[in-house]
């Protein structure tokens, strides 16, 4: 390895590191208001549903529990997710005041495709609308 | 929705079955659901069946008061508690304590001694009837909590250039500028058709004195209005500077503040003065309980199913892995709806609904100890509370221990709503820093001064998943009969079942409410 692509691929490394620890130190964002002002699905989660169903979706368990949403079979339609973050479930708040059809949607796209969950539909505003109203 | 094969109805449905319930209403956050608190009724127990026992799930404050007017009464109690500690919500953190939140993370609060932050509960108003005969009866020593402090901020990001306001400079300039439009309205003849000259000229003379106008109706700098806001240079003694008054704050910049909201908010209910704290934090009302009925209580029970039939009520729990029953002639279940929902519980369907109708409500405390009180030697701010628009919301500042040298701490944030998950859903080191860096805006000495904090988000508490239960006008209707009746031998209580959600009132009168009701029925079918 000569000197100059040594110092390019250091170059490189050292950039990627940079990136990795910027993302990590990336400063959390409030809302300003009684709505959330989160718009992507990831984002949105990182606000607000990993406060209880936990960083990676494993759910947490207490006197009572929060259900994991890692490859939780009850997503492999939308519906039953878009419900429950429009109205909420026994302890679980309802959000339709706290986020638009476009978040619910957003949000319920991302969990349906994360956490071993593989479920690649989109759903849209307007699958959401039925439900939050 | 052509790409899915469900429909509304077939998703109602199924949700109804999957969770036991039918499709829920929309609920909104809101402690200003609150009704005003009753005086405490006198319990009459007499004719307690002799050796009559009853299980008690929950050692928080409406368990407890439960197991104390019970056993008082003559009838054999014990208690299940969850936690290794009594007191539930009623639960104070002090140097030394840990605790550990859902996902594992665990705090240790470094607080110095005699320092607290109260991350349940933390104020008991004059008329909150039951804990102060509580109170009274046990001894728990009160001190005024001071809700109200006139040289506390205000502060909004988007006036005043993101200059904190003395809460006296707002509330003084907003009463007087009102009462001078109000007063030129007067002048002007608007009012003649609704007001005789004789109202309308004492209607103008109130004005005047509520706001220190001057004879001709005017707001302005003087003696008088300094006398309400402030002076620039306060009254010397001996040879000091010589006394200037302070000038009103520009009344656009004033009204378009928005900073007024914060005026009504000691104005309150259950916020007016007096309004108290227990001496050394909140837990000392779990205390002089837990040194009453502490004997009745098993700790570290995990309950995992309710059963009852004709002749009792028995509840499975485990403590430490292994599995135990205990069973008694009736019940009084304390357990938070959140928690509630999701145990087995042998009640008909109309208790079943209710239980699961009342979602629990984002709420987030951060605690903040200082090296120094320099919100008391920098700012002359001793009690009170400031608000701002920042996602913290409101900075408390202790009231007692004035004047003390050593370390002081701060409530640093006290938020619902969207900032309540947010904050939840950082880490608790996060949350610390987020605190830190937001209440520096009011309080330049943060930086410098900080030393350790500790965060309770509720969503993350692992015995209640969540603040209190939020109840709306519409479940209300539909559900909190069905919550507060009697299903067979078993009654529920707590804040949850109260018009008072989030405050020990609520509990406390719920309990003695649910076991008055108790014990007529026992003693109407002479059991």
């Amino acid at each position: 390895m000569n000197i100059k692509r040594f110092v390019s691929a250091t170059i490189v490394m050292c950039s990627a590191m940079v990136c990795a620890q910027v993302s990590a130190k990336e400063e959390p964002i409030f809302s300003p208001t009684r709505v959330f002002v989160q718009q992507e699905g990831e984002h949105i989660y990182r606000a607000l549903c990993q406060g209880c169903h936990m960083p990676n979706g494993e759910g947490a368990v207490g006197a009572g529990q929060y259900p994991a949403l890692a490859k939780n079979p009850k997503l492999v339609t939308p519906h039953y997710a878009i419900f429950m973050v429009s109205k909420g479930q026994g302890g679980m708040p309802a959000f339709n005041q706290m986020l638009t059809d476009e978040q619910i949607a957003e949000v319920v796209n991302f969990v349906r495709a994360s956490f071993g969950n593989n479920h690649t539909d989109k759903i849209t505003a307007k699958d959401v609308a039925p439900f939050s109203n | 929705m052509t790409a899915h094969s469900i429909n509304r109805r077939q998703l109602l449905s199924w949700i109804g079955k999957t969770a036991g319930v039918s499709a829920m209403y929309q609920a909104m956050s809101s402690l200003g659901f609150a009704a005003e608190s009753q005086p405490m009724s006198h319990l009459n127990f007499s004719g307690a069946p002799k050796g009559a026992s009853v299980l008690i799930l929950g050692a928080g404050l409406a368990g407890m008061a439960a197991a104390y007017e019970l056993s008082q009464a003559g009838y054999k109690v014990k208690i299940l508690e969850y936690n290794g500690r009594a007191g539930g919500r009623c639960w104070t953190l002090r140097g030394g304590d840990t605790f550990t939140e859902l996902g594992g993370e665990k705090q240790t609060c470094e607080f110095s001694d005699g320092n607290y932050i109260n991350p349940g509960p933390w104020r008991i108003p004059h008329d909150h009837h039951h804990v102060m005969e509580y109170c009274n009866k046990f001894g728990v020593a009160l001190e005024p909590f001071c809700q109200l402090n006139y040289n506390a901020y205000l502060h909004s990001t988007k006036a005043f250039d993101g200059k904190p306001q003395r809460y006296r400079h707002i509330q003084a300039d907003y009463q007087g500028y009102i009462s001078e439009m109000l007063g030129k309205v007067v002048k002007q003849g608007a009012l003649d058709d609704e007001l005789t000259l004789e109202d309308r000229e004492k209607l103008f003379e109130s004005l005047r004195s509520f706001a220190a106008l001057d004879e001709n109706g005017a707001y302005k700098k003087s003696s008088e209005t300094s006398m309400r806001r402030g002076f620039a240079i306060a009254p010397p003694g001996g040879l000091g500077p010589s006394t200037q008054y302070s000038e009103p704050l520009d009344r656009t910049a004033l009204l378009q503040s928005e900073l007024w909201e914060h005026i009504s908010k000691g104005q309150e209910l259950h916020h007016m003065s007096t309004i108290f704290q227990p001496v050394g934090g909140m837990d000392s009302i779990a205390k002089a309980f837990a040194q009453r009925v502490g004997q009745f209580i098993e700790y570290n029970a995990k309950v995992t199913h309710i059963d009852q039939n004709d002749t009792g009520v028995s509840a499975t729990y485990t403590v430490n892995g292994e599995e135990k029953v205990a069973s008694a002639d009736w019940c009084v279940c304390t357990i938070p709806l959140s928690i509630l929902s999701q145990i087995p519980m042998k009640v008909g369907s109309a208790m079943q609904m209710a239980i699961r109708a009342v979602p629990y409500d984002a709420s987030i405390k951060i605690g903040l100890e200082f090296k120094r009180r320099f919100w008391e030697q920098d700012d002359t701010i001793y009690g009170g509370l400031s608000y701002t628009d920042l996602p913290i919301s409101q900075i408390s500042y202790p009231s007692s221990n004035f004047g003390s040298k050593g370390p002081g701490v701060l409530l640093g944030a006290y938020t619902y709503g969207p900032n309540a998950y947010e904050f939840t859903s950082l880490p608790p080191a996060q949350r610390i820093k987020q605190a830190v860096k937001y209440g520096a805006q009011l309080h330049p000495q943060y930086t410098k001064e900080f030393a350790n904090g500790i965060s309770v988000g509720w969503h993350r508490v692992p015995w209640t998943l969540g603040c209190y239960g939020m109840w709306t006008e519409e479940t209300r209707k539909a559900h909190y009969e069905d919550l507060c009746n009697i299903d067979g031998r078993i009654v529920l209580a707590g804040e949850h079942a109260s018009y008072l959600p989030a405050w020990q009132e609520g509990a406390l009168s719920s309990a003695r409410d649910a076991i008055q009701r108790l014990h007529n029925k026992i003693v109407s079918i002479g059991a």
